[in-house]
């Protein structure tokens, strides 16, 4: 049912002042000073923080559970070994996978995305081949893909967006022709927080046996994610967006996908059998985890997945999408702002432009009064074409963040105003 | 922390209004500077008369630290010969770096209200930009000659 705007009104001022309250304490950065501000972090698409449980289990893994995996018989390398396996299993529910061998750990999104143009995209697709990105990708989702289209002398599409920021769907249905032969595109935006239809456009890239691979890392925190409800080929996210470590990531593959692909690194661990003749390679998902991986980051994501699932994503994206309208309402009447990307589907991310004022002002004087943002081309440097600007400020919520919080962004804005146009 | 602000009322004023902002006809000497991280891009030329920067000028799109620091840097520099621009260029360098001793001698002046910028890891580019942008110019093939050049080129090619 869609809300009525008097609805949304409504609900801007009942954002529950108290709701993050019952978090906040889990998380002890957020109890740090910047200056003499306490600090408002609001770059939680760049990176979220993580909580104490999380922080607890890392020491925990190596102070009394560390080894190397898949190796040895001793105890530690047992436990190390289930440890690591657990932390597959609850990424395997978190998103519903069919299969725990269906879940590939990387170093992130970006190893996530290269893994799969390097073991399926340098595999199957060759020349004259076509490719469809979208015009909301980040460079992690344009990057690898011009890669392999010089390599192979294959061809990118582009879906191009409207002035709010939403892909236009129809225009993406009328790329598809014989050559088609791969769609890699971003769940959600990370520039403008844009929420895509991804399931559609899943179902319409499968009608014409064209496989998908869907960019997460704005997604999971925010969003439940039902990789069997969706169908897609591929879905990829980092940890670290997560409220867990940096350094890992997972690559979610169907599994015949996987089988078919090529290795995308060599080493130990992948293989089943080495002689200097011949190589056979380890079986799904051992045959794409070459090396000693993250362990201990591994384990951190698992724990920080248990976290968040305690909370519930769903309890979380309703909260965040709270914080998002009382934001968004009061960014956007004062004068001189202007916020870019505007879809009606959206996470909790707001990027805005100032009249006069360059990004990198506004930032560094909310750096003054304790406001983390991000400022700059958030990675994302066609939008910033697209939308004819050279950089945005870009303001990100996490559940922990407060209605104060976001009072304090507007206080501060109030500050940057003043600064420049005294 | 607002105590120690580079947002000074001097930089806020080089900002609202640039000083030597424009394009000149036929500089002597011209470069290009970006910063392709945020986008900041300086467009400076300048007019060199008996080893003396008679004439100077930009414009481009940036922040204010960038935009204050290319405007003062062009009162400061305007009626110097090549070599003292440099040291200019150097002093201004190290202070942004923080490796200069402002209370030892210097020439920087005014331009000393940019000291706060080396507690701004992030923006110290913002400030140095329209510095490297000069030091390029002043080592650049003057605009008229390669224009010249371009047109003996293409005038050749013709007549080949």
């Amino acid at each position: 049912m869609l809300m009525k705007a008097a609805d949304i009104i409504f609900q801007a001022d009942n954002v529950s002042a108290t709701y993050a309250d019952q978090f906040r304490a889990d998380f002890p950065i957020l109890n740090l000073k910047i200056g003499d501000k306490p600090l408002v972090y609001l770059d939680n698409a760049a990176s979220s923080q993580m909580p104490q449980y999380v922080i607890d289990r890392l020491v925990r893994y190596q102070t009394t559970q560390h080894a190397n995996i898949h190796r040895a018989v001793h105890y530690l390398s047992e436990i190390a070994t289930h440890e690591y396996e657990t932390a597959r299993r609850k990424l395997q529910h978190f998103i519903n996978a069919r299969e725990e061998r269906e879940v590939i750990f990387t170093s992130g999104t970006t190893d996530a995305i290269n893994l799969v143009m390097y073991g399926y995209g340098r595999k199957f697709i060759q020349k004259g081949n076509e490719i469809i990105l979208t015009h909301l990708e980040h460079h992690s989702n344009i990057v690898p893909w011009q890669m392999l289209a010089e390599e192979k002398e294959a061809v990118i599409r582009v879906v191009p967006i409207n002035d709010s920021g939403e892909l236009l769907v129809e225009e993406y249905e009328k790329l598809f022709n014989e050559n088609t032969r791969f769609v890699a595109l971003t769940h959600v935006s990370n520039a403008l927080g844009t929420i895509n239809p991804i399931k559609e456009m899943i179902a319409f890239a499968h009608q014409r046996g064209v496989p998908v691979l869907i960019d997460g890392a704005q997604a999971a925190a925010h969003l439940t994610i039902d990789v069997q409800a969706l169908d897609c080929d591929f879905y990829v996210f980092s940890a670290h967006k997560l409220y867990g470590p940096t350094g890992v990531g997972i690559l979610y593959g169907k599994a015949h996908q996987l089988e078919a692909m090529q290795p995308f690194k060599g080493g130990g661990d992948m293989i089943s059998s080495v002689t200097f003749e011949k190589t056979t390679y380890n079986t799904i998902p051992y045959k794409f985890e070459a090396g000693t991986p993250p362990i201990a980051a591994a384990v951190g994501f698992g724990a920080a997945i248990d976290y968040l699932s305690n909370i519930g994503l769903d309890a979380i994206a309703r909260y965040e999408h709270e914080l998002l309208t009382y934001a968004t309402e009061r960014l956007s009447i004062i004068p001189g702002v202007k916020i870019i990307g505007n879809s009606i589907s959206k996470v909790a991310v707001i990027s805005f432009t100032m009249d006069g004022i360059h990004p990198h002002d506004v930032g560094t004087l909310l750096n003054q009064e304790g406001i983390a943002v991000r400022t700059g081309h958030h990675c994302a440097q066609p939008i910033m074409q697209r939308f004819n600007i050279p950089a945005t400020s870009r303001a990100s919520f996490a559940f922990y963040n407060t209605k104060d919080e976001v009072d304090a962004l507007i206080e501060g804005i109030q500050i940057v105003k003043k600064v420049f146009l005294s | 922390m607002s105590s120690k602000t580079i947002y000074q009322e001097v930089i806020l004023d080089h900002n609202r209004k640039p000083r030597n902002y424009g394009n000149l006809n036929q500089p002597s000497h011209h470069a290009t500077g970006h910063n392709p991280l945020c986008g900041d891009r300086i467009d400076l030329g300048l007019d060199m008369i008996n080893n003396q920067i008679n004439q100077i000028a930009f414009q481009g799109e940036s922040c204010a630290i960038c935009k204050a620091s290319a405007s003062m840097m062009t009162t400061a520099i305007k009626g110097k010969s090549p070599e003292e621009a440099e040291v200019l260029i150097q002093e201004f360098r190290s202070m942004v770096m923080g490796t200069l001793n402002l209370s030892e001698q210097h020439h920087l002046g005014r331009l000393a209200v940019f000291e706060g910028v080396r507690d701004l890891p992030t923006r110290v580019k913002c400030a140095i930009l329209p510095w490297h942008t000069l030091h390029a110019a002043l080592h650049s093939v003057s605009n008229i000659s390669t224009e010249v050049n371009e047109e003996i080129a293409q005038n050749s090619a013709i007549s080949a």
